[in-house]
């Protein structure tokens, strides 16, 4: 076997990846270009188990089932990120995410505060300006996979 | 050039054919659909190595899970049925960058391993990961379960805009009756 052809494999679909993440507007296709480069470095993983001769056996084999858990729950996370951003906002271009003012200066519109109501005003009030949230929460949460 | 290597070549060609139409198709579920291509042609891969649980584990979790959530949030975020033209940011610095990274990875790789042939492990069954992973790396998989648990509660809270109203609320008490009424 040549362990070459699942290598190039493996970094022409990071390449792809990179290239989806860089290029899509939609934050759902960003998160199936993330989920192509998961997928690279699972490939690597696995692919070295066969050529490289660990101390443990079948780590890269673990490693890519750990890396598979850590992919399921950034999926989760992401996803609940996408769909709070577009319940305020109406759109889940990544290009119109607001960055610059965070969720003190902005006022709160009157609908949204109400918590009964949020899901329905909140589609109606998506063009006015509602920050945070989801925004300051979600680097937060994902912190902790980085760490470990 | 063995049997081996023409099984890995056709699943490579399978899955990095399918990425770029994932990464380039102006239809939102038919990315998702790709992407189920590109991930199955993965777990053939994996196949191949010899790593068969992660195979199983790559089609329940990957094709089963993850592409049935990611088609949910399409469909939840109103997506359209047909081509749409704003799925794209214009600009050749993502293909410059992609195809840099790609390319130079690829090159890197065929420099290290161009005239390696190895032989094929022992397969990778449950019963020799599972005693990896249960024996060896046993503080991680805990560490990896208390991970997950944090990520669903996270997920849970960030999708259920009423705590994160209470929790304004309660952030600033004087703002709050004003507004309300």
């Amino acid at each position: 076997m040549r362990p070459v052809i699942p290598y190039v494999t493996a970094a022409l679909l990071f390449g792809l990846g990179v290239y989806g993440v860089l290029r899509r507007r939609n934050a759902v296709l960003v998160l199936m270009a993330v989920e192509l480069m998961l997928n690279a470095v699972n490939l690597i993983l696995i692919t070295a188990d066969t050529t490289a001769r660990a101390l443990l056996p079948q780590g890269g084999q673990v490693f890519a089932l750990f890396v598979i858990v850590l992919a399921a729950a950034e999926i989760g996370v992401g996803l609940a990120i996408v769909l709070q951003l577009y319940r305020m906002r109406a759109s889940v271009a990544v290009d119109e995410v607001p960055l610059a003012d965070g969720p003190a200066t902005e006022p709160i519109p009157a609908g949204v505060t109400g918590s009964g109501r949020v899901a329905g005003s909140g589609r109606v009030a998506g063009s006015g300006r509602v920050a945070g949230g989801a925004g300051d929460a979600g680097p937060g949460a994902q912190r902790p996979e980085g760490e470990r | 050039m063995t049997g081996v290597d023409v099984l890995l070549l056709a699943l490579g060609a399978v899955a990095v054919g399918s990425a770029v139409l994932v990464v380039t198709t102006k239809h939102l579920v038919r990315a998702g659909l790709y992407l189920v291509v590109c991930l199955g042609a993965v777990a053939g891969l994996y196949l191949v190595l010899a790593a068969e649980l992660v195979a199983w584990v790559q089609v329940l979790i990957y094709v089963g899970a993850v592409v049935v959530l990611l088609l949910f949030a399409v469909m939840l975020t109103r997506a359209p049925i047909g081509a749409s033209d704003d799925l794209d940011r214009p600009g050749w610095p993502a293909a410059l960058i992609g195809g840099g990274v790609g390319l130079g990875l690829a090159v890197l790789m065929v420099d290290a391993y161009r005239w390696t042939t190895v032989e094929l492990p022992a397969a990778g069954t449950a019963e020799r990961i599972g005693e990896q992973v249960f024996g060896s790396w046993v503080l991680p998989f805990e560490v990896l379960s208390i991970l997950l648990l944090s990520a669903l509660v996270g997920a849970i809270v960030l999708s259920r805009p009423d705590i994160g109203a209470a929790r304004q609320a309660t952030g600033d008490p004087d703002r709050e009756p004003g507004r309300s009424r």
